[in-house]
């Protein structure tokens, strides 16, 4: 089977009922295990504030699904919660490739950091109580960083 | 330092304290010193900006909505791609506005 990985969030209108928001939740499981895939992973973030009005809606109720599966299952879910009344948005993100690479970013990162530290003659993992400013020393201003949103 | 801090006889066992105080001061000074500039994702070792991450995004969605610019953020090129990626992604689900007005 296929090794794609992808994220589905979708946005129900508030005023759907616990039983509603389930019987939408197993729709898609049910497409999920007609195209073989698997459902890794449900997350029901609840009722939000929408950040703009969708139709006469301020609030929405927001799930997410972590799905493995193939390009044609994300076509086919995508297509049916394109024609699913009470459904205010939906997204399909994949994200596979994003995670391999912030992995791949981040065991550079640590391998040549150990790499450094070995090489100034200390041990690769940095010991309890040594603290930040050791290790990027070289940051005189970080304390007087300012936040964007200023 | 190059503040006149006033430090009275028993001011120099403070001394460290002083110094401190006197950089912040400097940091206010705006228009005669610019400080360098950090891309946060670098500084903090952010690999994946996601869009479901509001708390972070909310910092770089001024008042109207817009994306701020990587001149006013000092946000790395590589990271403001990702940025803008995960703010338009966010846009569609309504989790960020399009505009406010």
């Amino acid at each position: 089977m296929n090794d794609r990985k992808y994220e589905l969030v979708y946005v129900m209108k508030p005023e759907a009922s616990e039983a509603e928001v389930a019987e939408m939740q197993a729709q898609v499981e049910a497409i999920i295990a007609r195209l073989g895939g698997t459902l890794e992973k449900t997350d029901a973030w609840g009722r939000r504030k929408l950040a703009y009005d969708i139709g006469n809606h301020k609030e929405g109720f927001y799930v997410l699904h972590v799905i493995a599966g193939s390009g044609e299952l994300m076509k086919e879910i995508d297509r049916r919660l394109r024609n699913t009344e009470g459904l205010l948005r939906h997204l399909v993100v994949r994200i596979d490739e994003s995670d391999r690479r912030a992995e791949r970013s981040k065991t550079i990162r640590v391998e040549d950091s150990r790499r450094r530290r070995v090489a100034r003659g200390l041990p690769p993992d940095r010991q309890p109580g040594e603290g930040p400013q050791q290790a990027d020393g070289d940051d005189d201003d970080r304390d007087g960083y300012e936040s964007p949103e200023a | 330092m190059a503040f006149a801090k006033k430090t009275g006889p028993g001011g120099k066992g403070r001394g460290r304290g002083a110094k401190a105080a006197g950089d912040k001061k400097d940091g206010q000074r705006r228009g005669m010193f610019r400080r360098r500039k950090v891309c946060k994702f670098c500084a903090e070792r952010i690999d994946d900006i996601n869009y479901k991450d509001m708390r972070m995004l909310s910092g770089f969605v001024p008042e109207r909505g817009k994306v701020l610019p990587r001149r006013i953020s000092g946000t790395c090129a590589l990271h403001q791609r990702k940025l803008r990626t995960a703010i338009m992604r966010a846009r569609q689900i309504a989790l960020l506005p399009y505009v406010t007005d």
